[in-house]
């Protein structure tokens, strides 16, 4: 079992907890996640790792609320025991060799982002920093990411804060006026990830992108997260989760994330059911 | 009294009943079937069955026992050289191996040992009679070796076995599993019907009472290196992680929706209990037409588990003929009574779909011509043969490599070309003090060789650490 020792609401679907997990901290690096399983009945659920501290063995997850074990775990407070986590897991992102990256987060995959800006910067890499969400209060993380970048865009859909627009729409100016950014790293929803590639591909700048696939074991068991980069096929858990953004058939991730929507909706269903 | 010629027959549940629930389908001997059956050993001078078991059981011994009736004493027996006798009396290949040289089997069928061994592991299971005293353990352990830390990697066959074995040395045991729960294929491979997880719980149980520590969770190779486990005082380790990398077809349309890689499907339902979604939360999608391809052991649990899941029409599609499924014929023999249909010397090619989901299986027919590598008639493709089978759901059983996870991460363990783990007969690795065994090292094969090897390592771990110590 491992204690959530902190709570922390970052917007209305998008929580923070800080866990007691050291053997995770102590080996942790940006791009790695965890898998966990909020109870004896939950499903296997893999989340970045967006912070770890190595000293006092705790690591900070944040995720958004979207199906049914993020709902679950969003409701946990501090004192409560999450039942499985292990990690950490996937390939860690290589920060060496860049002077000039462009990070962009849309949404929770903000989160997500956060440890590679963090990461890069402390490598002494410039770093621009764009997040991007539907309305103001779903922005999250603007301290942390104003701390660890040169530069910070905001976005929102409808205006309410930063610019009213798509982070694309700021990348693209970026790239035309910019000539010296030699990496693009995005993370978010695909429809973004892919908009973001196709736009980098134009430029050639080399794009990295993180994907969030479907995953059971999270070891290279099950073959659940297979997606097909370069025309080869390869496992997010242990081949990725970070690919070359240009080579990756985004068509074929949006159809497999969409496999289970009948059921997540049954097992929600099911739940509030339980409830009334 | 002449003896009986056949096996005394195991009662099971019927096919149209059993394919609607995960409970067992065979229900084990009553007292009087165990010494009926018993009865039918010879007690023969050479004792073929024992030099037939790859941890050489005393089987005669064990059923001496049984026949004088003290079935304590016959689990003591199988224990001294099975630490999973209840597992093993439902899941290994007899056939293959003590019941194939069995000299009742002859002339007459073989004396039914792993129902014999079913019946005195789980008589022992339901008494509590099965666990080692403490006295026992005391007896057994080696006082060089007392309070000495050795690391067993992966908690399935293999490591259970050599974690128990030198736990009975006297060594301070540490299993390091990277799934939540102990069993490894045991758990998320074979499914309840055939090996209830309730008798994994307690066989495990009793090798924790031989005082094995269990941390669960831990990937060895990322959350801590074997470098790292040395550091830690760790003076010799054992790897056990097993076979778990699937293999796909490298088909067009082996990425839809409704393709699954047999270790998926069979983890979501055994590990993760999708037999009981929503109730657990880790869905699995069946459909109402189902292929399984491949016909091993692997592929008769996951046909078996799709009829159980609700699907209507369940294949079994393979390139070769049947008597070159690689299954026991057991399985194949349930499967069949349970309805589902073998569509032989069919070779699938490319798999169609609609909206991003399976919709049909290419399939090319096949004739035998002349014997391969493996001894077995090579399947030829007939050209012009092609046809489609409608489907909701493919499932790939073709086999499993080495999980790299750890190989990759471990410096200076020499590996085959196909990632199997290099040891020695001593099952030691190109490493000094680390020893390995079961399907990493062999490819995917049964849990009773991984025993064996588990068992082999722990017995050459404690020699190299008294060895050691000398010096």
């Amino acid at each position: 079992m491992y204690e959530i020792l902190e709570k922390e609401v970052l917007a209305p679907t998008i929580k923070k907890l800080k866990v007691k997990a050291p053997m995770i901290a102590k080996k942790t690096k940006p791009g790695n996640f965890i898998i966990l399983r909020v109870d004896e009945k939950g499903e296997r659920i893999p989340l970045t790792v967006a912070d770890y501290e190595r000293e006092s063995g705790i690591i900070s997850i944040i995720f958004q609320e979207v199906g049914y074990s993020t709902k679950l775990l969003g409701q946990m407070d501090k004192g409560d025991q999450i039942q499985d986590i292990v990690g950490p897991l996937g390939h860690h992102i290589d920060l060496e060799g860049y002077q000039k990256v462009v990070l962009l987060g849309g949404g929770s995959g903000t989160a997500l982002l956060y440890p590679k800006v963090r990461g890069f910067y402390e490598q002494g890499a410039e770093v621009i920093s764009i997040t991007g969400a539907r309305t103001k209060n779903l922005i999250i993380l603007e301290e942390e990411l104003e701390k660890y970048s040169d530069r910070l865009f905001i976005a929102t859909d409808d205006g309410s804060y930063g610019h009213h627009g798509y982070v694309t729409d700021i990348l693209k100016d970026l790239l035309e006026k910019e000539a010296d950014i030699d990496l693009v790293v995005a993370i978010g929803p695909v429809p973004m990830m892919k908009a973001v590639a196709d736009m980098t591909e134009e430029y050639g700048i080399k794009t990295i992108v993180s994907l969030n696939t479907v995953m059971v074991d999270g070891t290279g068991m099950c073959g659940a997260c297979r997606v097909t980069v370069g025309g080869e096929r390869k496992f997010t858990c242990v081949d990725g989760p970070a690919f070359d953004a240009h080579q990756v058939d985004f068509k074929e991730l949006m159809n497999r994330l969409n496999f289970y929507q009948d059921e997540e909706n049954l097992v929600h269903d099911t739940a509030v059911e339980e409830d009334n | 009294m002449s003896l009986q010629k056949k096996k005394t027959p195991m009662k099971e549940q019927e096919p149209e009943e059993r394919i609607k629930n995960f409970k067992e389908v065979p229900f084990g001997y009553s007292d009087q079937e165990a010494l009926v059956e018993a009865d039918r050993c010879l007690h023969c001078k050479h004792q073929p069955c024992v030099e037939g078991c790859p941890v050489h059981v005393p089987i005669p011994q064990f059923i001496q026992a049984l026949k004088d009736g003290d079935v304590v004493e016959a689990n003591q027996i199988i224990k001294s050289k099975n630490n999973l006798p209840a597992v093993c009396g439902r899941v290994c290949p007899q056939e293959e191996q003590c019941e194939k040289v069995c000299v009742m089997g002859i002339k007459n069928e073989p004396v039914a040992i792993g129902r014999l061994e079913r019946y005195v592991a789980d008589y022992n299971m339901e008494r509590g009679s099965d666990k080692t005293s403490a006295e026992e353990i005391e007896k057994m352990k080696l006082s060089e070796l007392e309070g000495r830390k050795v690391a067993v990697i992966g908690a399935g066959p293999a490591g259970l076995t050599a974690a128990a074995d030198l736990a009975k040395y006297g060594l301070e045991v540490t299993i390091f599993e990277a799934l939540h729960e102990t069993g490894g294929v045991l758990r998320y491979g074979i499914p309840e019907f055939r090996l209830p997880k309730d008798i994994v719980d307690q066989e495990v149980e009793a090798i924790k009472e031989l005082g094995v520590d269990v941390q669960l969770n831990v990937v060895v190779g990322k959350s801590i290196t074997v470098e790292e486990l040395f550091e830690q005082g760790y003076e010799s380790m054992f790897i056990g992680v097993g076979a778990g990398l699937p293999r796909f077809l490298n088909i067009p349309g082996e990425n839809l929706n409704g393709v699954y890689s047999a270790n998926e499907f069979l983890t979501r339902v055994n590990l993760m209990k999708a037999f009981k979604y929503p109730e657990y939360k880790t869905p699995v999608v069946v459909g109402d037409k189902v292929a399984v391809v491949g016909a091993g052991n692997v592929a008769m649990d996951a046909a078996r588990t799709a009829k159980r899941l609700g699907a209507e029409d369940v294949y079994i599609v393979y390139r070769r003929a049947e008597e070159q499924m690689p299954a026991r014929s057991e399985e194949i023999h349930h499967a069949q009574e349970e309805k589902i249909e073998l569509k032989l010397l069919n070779n699938p090619v490319a798999i169609h779909g609609e909206d991003g989901r399976v919709a049909q299986m290419e399939c090319q027919q096949m004739k035998l011509g002349e014997k391969d590598d493996s001894g077995r008639r090579r399947p030829i493709p007939i050209e012009g043969s092609n046809w489609m089978l409608e489907l909701d759901t493919v499932i790939i059983a073709i086999g499993q490599n080495p999980n790299p996870l750890l190989t990759s991460n471990t410096k200076n363990l020499k590996t085959k070309s196909w990632g199997g783990i290099e040891v020695g007969e001593d099952q030691q690795t190109s490493r000094r003090g680390v020893y390995a065994g079961g399907d990493v090292v062999t490819g995917a094969a049964t849990v009773i060789k991984a025993m064996g090897a588990g068992k082999t390592a722990a017995e050459n771990m404690k020699n190299y650490l008294l060895e050691k110590s000398k010096k």
